[in-house]
């Protein structure tokens, strides 16, 4: 499907209109044929997907994050121990055994990739965007991080440390970005609502209060 | 295996280009596709690094101008032939010719959560931890022709453990059906230059995680 000459749908915006492609062609026989096999349920498919489209989100990390802003002692167990601090609160669903949650400092800033594939915290925050799993940011991001965060408008100071990790094994990794001045008063739920997907992956910084309405 | 899906530290792939207000899935077959992989997986009809594999073995150039979830569609059609869960016939027909193999168990409605749940990965350990935090260690110069996790950038060099995660099964031999063959698998930094040369931005450090036959003591 994907040397096919008139398929090149890999920049996603050629797959409109009636036609089918030969990629849809081709995933709609894999499934008839799964389905008939017994492998699979397609009953089950469309659940997976409407959790994905509806459940599986950012704000499952922007909560995480919220209450690691707001309390001091659970942000101490999200960083020895993220996949039981998160857990605990009982927000979404088993997040796995391998999570780790990385803080961001003044003194350092931590960015995820995985650029051996695309490896992703998909429980704490959902599909993986394109170009997360883009091979400029697979290429580029263990090499030449500061550059990559210009491409997201964030220039960060000369001295900060920057720090990488490239999710090569089964561990996920979120980042705990720091909280935004002017916010001490802020509950939890509204705190989260700064807290974006890229503040998370490192690519992005959490939004400052005159941001949100 | 020194494949183009090995990108870290490539040049000439350009600008970082985020999508705004991107949907879940660009067209309902990516959903499929996703969805197909997370009920073989729970399934039990192949592990994820097979999954890995079939797309590292896809030529270079179909890796770099298919899309994600083509890639992914491509790594299923090859697991489901070469595992023997379907044939080529029935692919190109659209439809079973004779009925499944036996699977341990099967995604349905009911079990969805249980399905989306990532398993755990830890695994009884064979022998003890080798490395601890601090230590430092010098990833082996490999070149294996089959799946591994040690990426190219960092093959050969010298950085330090900082974490231990535990004993996770092995990639390496998951991917060639040698069973989960558990080992130690560790967080080792690297300091920029070590990777990049003196002219590198010394206040970078990346750290990849290593399985514990990547390293030597140093």
């Amino acid at each position: 499907m994907a040397n096919n000459d008139h398929d090149h749908d890999h920049h996603h915006d050629h797959e409109h209109g009636s036609e089918l492609s030969e990629t849809q062609l081709r995933v709609r026989a894999l499934e008839t044929v799964l389905t008939e096999k017994g492998y699979i349920d397609p009953s089950a498919l469309d659940a997976i997907i409407e959790a994905y489209e509806t459940k599986i989100g950012p704000r499952n990390g922007a909560v995480v994050v919220a209450r690691a802003w707001t309390d001091p002692s659970f942000k101490k167990s999200l960083l020895e121990d993220a996949t039981k601090a998160v857990a605990s609160m009982g927000h979404m669903s088993r997040v796995g055994d391998h999570l780790v949650a990385v803080e961001n400092t003044p003194k350092r800033h931590n960015m995820i990739v995985c650029t051996l594939c695309s490896c992703y915290p998909w429980e704490v925050l959902g599909l993986p965007p394109v170009w997360y799993k883009s091979a400029p940011y697979r290429s580029r991001a263990v090499k030449d991080p500061r550059g990559v965060l210009n491409d997201f408008g964030i220039a960060l100071p000369k001295d900060t440390e920057v720090r990488v990790w490239d999710s090569t094994a089964e561990t996920r990794f979120i980042v705990l970005p720091m909280r935004p001045a002017g916010t001490e008063d802020w509950s939890e739920d509204k705190l989260a609502d700064l807290v974006t997907r890229d503040s998370m992956i490192g690519t992005g910084l959490p939004l400052n209060p005159g941001e949100v309405k | 295996m020194d494949g183009v899906h090995d990108m870290g530290g490539m040049d000439g792939f350009g600008k970082v280009e985020a999508e705004q207000n991107e949907p879940p899935f660009h067209a309902p077959w990516e959903g499929r596709v996703l969805a197909m992989q997370r009920a073989m997986g729970y399934a039990g009809a192949w592990h994820i690094d097979h999954s890995r594999f079939a797309q590292e073995k896809l030529p270079p150039a179909t890796y770099l101008t298919a899309s994600y979830y083509q890639r992914w569609a491509l790594a299923m059609e090859s697991n489901v032939l070469e595992r023997g869960y379907v044939t080529r016939e029935e692919l190109k027909a659209g439809h079973a010719l004779t009925p499944g193999k036996p699977l341990p168990r099967k995604l349905t409605p009911d079990v969805i959560s249980a399905g989306m749940s990532r398993s755990s990965f830890y695994r009884q350990q064979q022998g003890p931890q080798r490395f601890k935090p601090g230590d430092r260690v010098r990833t082996k110069n490999i070149h294996p022709k089959t799946h591994t996790r040690l990426p190219r950038y960092t093959r050969g060099k010298v950085g330090v453990v900082e974490m231990c995660h535990g004993c996770h099964m092995y990639p390496d031999s998951v991917a060639t059906d040698q069973g989960d063959n558990p080992q130690w698998l560790y967080t080792v930094v690297f300091d920029s230059r070590e990777l990049w040369g003196p002219d590198a931005d010394p206040t970078l450090k990346i750290s990849i995680d290593a399985f514990e036959p990547y390293l030597d003591p140093e």
